[in-house]
């Protein structure tokens, strides 16, 4: 009861900081609290939603992806390049190659960890500097201008509907996909179950294994996603594109209350702990404050996030013994449970 | 130092406990014993598994404090406060697994927590190498003191644990199943070391379950059961049938709820099951109803082998047949698709998915059943749950309430709603009463026979003769990998089990 109490409450006072957040800057800046600029926000923030909700699959199985910005640097430059070199190649088939790129560099790290054995966070380390100097490699060093690229791949993310733009649309789809994926498929359940108990989940006939590969091949397609957002965003493709921006995805996770530990956090937890990162990025120039303070601000609240998720985490073992040594009757069926 | 050469056992013991007692909350693990270690003697520890043997082991090394008795050293009564008051007063022990360390030299492993110092308080490198060259030499290891301790094999690093035993001073060495892990060679060499440390006059007490080393190095033996020591001698005066006769011979002093069933046709069939490390040629018929107990030292490969046909590992010969069609197990998802489930060792642990929700815990094991069209069904997953929430009086506020929130009792009956969600035909129990009471236990073995009733098939792996006995309707024995054989219930007694388990024939 208590610790699902704590997550809903974790969630909404996540989203109450948020609010809070939006009222004193407005107080600051008027005109920050219109539908108009914080539709701006969120889209400004959708990339990062989305790389989050791929890290958040990762870490539900108590693994994490850190090649993700530079797998978005590598797919953002292939498709930026294809896109100059083959004006007649149609949007969809694009954002299609982009993700598939960003899938297979995904495998890639689930392979290393599935079969080899690799700790996530070493085989991710290293692919981080391998896909970037794979984009080196692929662009010779050069960048691809907004002029080489065509009007179609550039603009389309930012035509506007009902006020918020494609990008931000394609934020929105991704998180209600994923919320599908994780509340009501058998993939989502194995999330879940090979981090909150990777033994249990072996004896239940989850393929743990399997399942983190295909987290890390689900990461790896929404980088490939955001790898075209991206470069359409900021109309430009070099190869240090997004540079550190893993560590942002992994801190909106961390926010937003996924543990760390594996198996417990929700999307909306990721989505808010995205979007916190969003407001708190783009209110702080509006109200004067230097960048550095920004970073500082961040960095204190991550680890806020992370003493509320230790503390979660110690409470919750303290539970079972405090029950288990209470009542003997419990302790009878415990047996039974052979 | 000067060593004595012991010829005839002295008189008076170097290290007598008298009386010890204690208890842990719901199990009285020693209870009164006497045990007498005499300085250049070999007392062998004999045991069952539960029978208070670790727990003397602990008591002597001063981890835990004993509630009532006492402990002598020369006659002198001593109190060992903790780990350290303990190594103070002499007594040392090699355990099963040693805590070394890779990283660090062999010098260093060995005095690790009480080098020698230079009159500056630094660690003295040349005197802690020399004294570990000494303590090496002295036990006939052939190792250098500067070798890493990840370069050497398993053996050597054997010797390295024993090399820092007795680099406190030891004069009472205990070993606790040191053999377990040792090839026959490695064996011999410790026996070699074990005459040595007899010649310095040490009094070693020897844990162990193998009857052939006990008699071949022991001189004297105790015999713990249940938490007393029920005999104690002369090996050269006493037989193994004797021996055995202590260890088991008890009063059946709690009835089990075994509720007889008629047995019906056969459902698993195994042939010729093996496996390239730890067991080979394991063969034989479950039938329905029945319970068929597993019996067999720890580390006689009775997981191992339930762990194959659950399809953890793969069986590198071999053959299965559920209800009488060929199977094979490449996976837990075949098997708990054909109707075999396995309920591990430490339920605590390896049961339930804290975190998750009840309902989710119970589908776990046949999401397969409540997806369709590659979604789940909540609703479904919520009408199993409820199902066996019912049938098990499950209490909790709600379905979707984590089961990190259960008390313990109500989170194993989460467990077993999801194993018998699953509809097995065959389940397996591995060690289903380990470390619970007596009232626990009692509730186990009836769910144990409600299960049978119901026509379950049921591979209990146990390693108390009790229960065993008390429960299973067939006993099947196993011995460093192998069947040593298969008796029926009636007329079986303990004595036949534990030679087949030891190889005591």
């Amino acid at each position: 009861m208590m610790m699902s109490r704590i997550l809903k409450y974790r969630e909404l006072l996540l989203g109450a900081i948020i609010l809070a957040l939006i009222a004193a800057f407005s107080l600051r800046a008027p005109g920050f609290a219109t539908p108009r600029n914080l539709a701006g926000i969120f889209n400004d923030t959708s990339i990062l939603i989305i790389l989050a909700l791929g890290q958040m699959a990762v870490i539900l199985t108590k693994s994490i992806d850190l090649s993700v910005a530079a797998n978005l640097a590598f797919t953002g430059m292939a498709v930026a390049m294809l896109n100059a070199a083959y004006p007649g190649i149609p949007l969809p088939l694009l954002i299609g190659a982009a993700m598939a790129i960003g899938a297979v560099l995904g495998a890639v790290n689930g392979f290393m960890v599935w079969i080899i054995g690799i700790p996530p966070i070493v085989a991710t380390l290293g692919t981080l500097t391998i896909y970037r100097g794979l984009a080196f490699v692929l662009s010779g060093g050069a960048w691809v201008n907004q002029t080489q690229m065509t009007s179609a791949f550039l603009d389309t993310p930012r035509i506007p509907l009902l006020g918020l733009p494609l990008n931000g649309w394609t934020a929105l789809l991704v998180i209600a996909v994923i919320a599908v994926i994780f509340m009501r498929t058998g993939f989502g359940r194995a999330l879940y179950a090979s981090g909150g108990n990777p033994t249990a989940a072996l004896y239940a006939g989850i393929d743990v294994g399997r399942t983190r590969f295909f987290a890390f091949v689900l990461s790896g397609t929404l980088a490939g996603l955001c790898g075209y957002l991206w470069v359409a965003r900021y109309a430009v493709a070099y190869v240090d594109i997004a540079a550190g921006f893993e560590l942002d995805t992994v801190a909106a996770c961390v926010i937003g209350g996924i543990s760390t530990l594996g198996g417990i956090g929700s999307v909306a937890g990721a989505v808010l702990g995205a979007l916190f990162l969003g407001v708190i990025k783009n209110a702080l120039p509006v109200i004067d404050i230097s960048p550095f303070w920004q970073m500082a601000i961040s960095g204190l609240v991550i680890i806020i996030a992370v003493l509320f998720n230790a503390r979660q985490e110690r409470r919750k073992g303290r539970l079972i013994l405090r029950d288990a040594a209470r009542s003997p009757a419990p302790a009878a069926a415990e047996g039974a449970a052979a | 130092m000067s060593v004595v050469q012991v010829v005839a056992e002295p008189a008076h013991p170097l290290l007598e406990m008298r009386g010890i007692s204690k208890s842990f909350p719901g199990v009285k693990a020693l209870d009164g014993v006497d045990v007498a270690l005499y300085a250049g003697t070999v007392t062998a520890l004999i045991g069952e598994n539960g029978a208070g043997k670790s727990t003397l082991v602990k008591v002597l090394t001063g981890i835990y404090q004993p509630d009532a008795g006492d402990i002598l050293i020369d006659g002198a009564p001593v109190r060992l406060a903790d780990a350290q008051a303990a190594m103070r007063a002499g007594i040392t022990a090699i355990h099963q697994e040693t805590v070394l360390f890779d990283e660090l030299t062999v010098a260093e492993n060995i005095f690790l927590g009480h080098a020698p110092k230079t009159r500056l308080g630094l660690v003295d490198w040349a005197a802690m190498r020399a004294r570990a060259g000494a303590l090496l030499h002295s036990i006939d290891a052939p190792i250098s003191p500067y070798a890493r301790l990840k370069d050497l094999s398993i053996a050597q690093r054997h010797l390295v644990a024993i090399a820092r035993a007795l680099s406190v001073e030891a004069r009472v060495v205990i070993m606790d199943e040191p053999t377990a892990a040792l090839s026959y060679k490695e064996v011999e060499d410790l026996f070699r070391i074990i005459e040595r440390l007899k010649g310095q006059g040490k009094a070693i007490l020897f844990i162990s379950h193998k009857f052939e080393e006990v008699y071949e190095i022991a001189e004297r033996f105790v015999v713990f059961r249940d938490g007393r020591s029920v005999g104690a001698g002369r090996l050269a005066e006493t037989g193994q049938d004797e021996i055995v006769r202590m260890m088991v011979g008890r009063s059946v002093e709690h009835v089990f709820p075994k509720v007889e069933v008629a047995i019906g046709g056969p459902v698993l069939e195994v042939a010729g099951y093996s496996h390239p490390t730890e067991f080979a040629d394991i063969s034989f018929t479950l039938r329905r109803g029945e319970i068929l107990g597993l019996y067999g030292l720890v580390g006689a490969g009775r997981s191992e082998f339930c762990q194959a046909l659950f399809g953890i590992t793969r069986p590198s010969a071999g053959r299965l047949a559920l209800e009488g069609r060929a199977l094979t197990v490449r996976s837990p998802q075949d098997a708990i698709a054909a109707g075999i489930v396995y309920v591990p060792e430490e339920r605590g642990r390896h049961g339930a998915v804290l975190p998750m929700p009840i309902f989710q815990n119970v589908s776990m094991a046949v999401l397969g059943r409540t997806t369709r069209a590659g979604f789940l069904r909540l609703a479904e997953e919520f009408a199993l749950a409820r199902r066996y929430a019912e049938r098990l009086d499950l209490r909790a506020a709600a379905l979707s309430v984590p089961v990190g929130t259960l008390s313990g009792g109500n989170q194993q009956k989460v467990v077993i709603a999801k194993w018998l969600a699953t509809l097995p035909k065959v389940i397996i129990l591995d060690e289903p009463t380990k470390g619970i009471d007596i009232g626990s236990k009692a509730a186990v073995h009836a769910f144990m026979s409600e299960l049978a009733a119901e026509g379950l098939s049921v591979i209990m792996v146990s390693s108390e003769l009790p229960e065993i006995l008390g429960m299973s309707d067939r006993v099947m024995v196993m011995r460093e990998g192998r069947l040593t054989g298969i008796w029926e219930r009636d007329g079986l007694d303990a004595e036949t089990l534990v030679r087949a388990a030891t190889g005591n024939a």
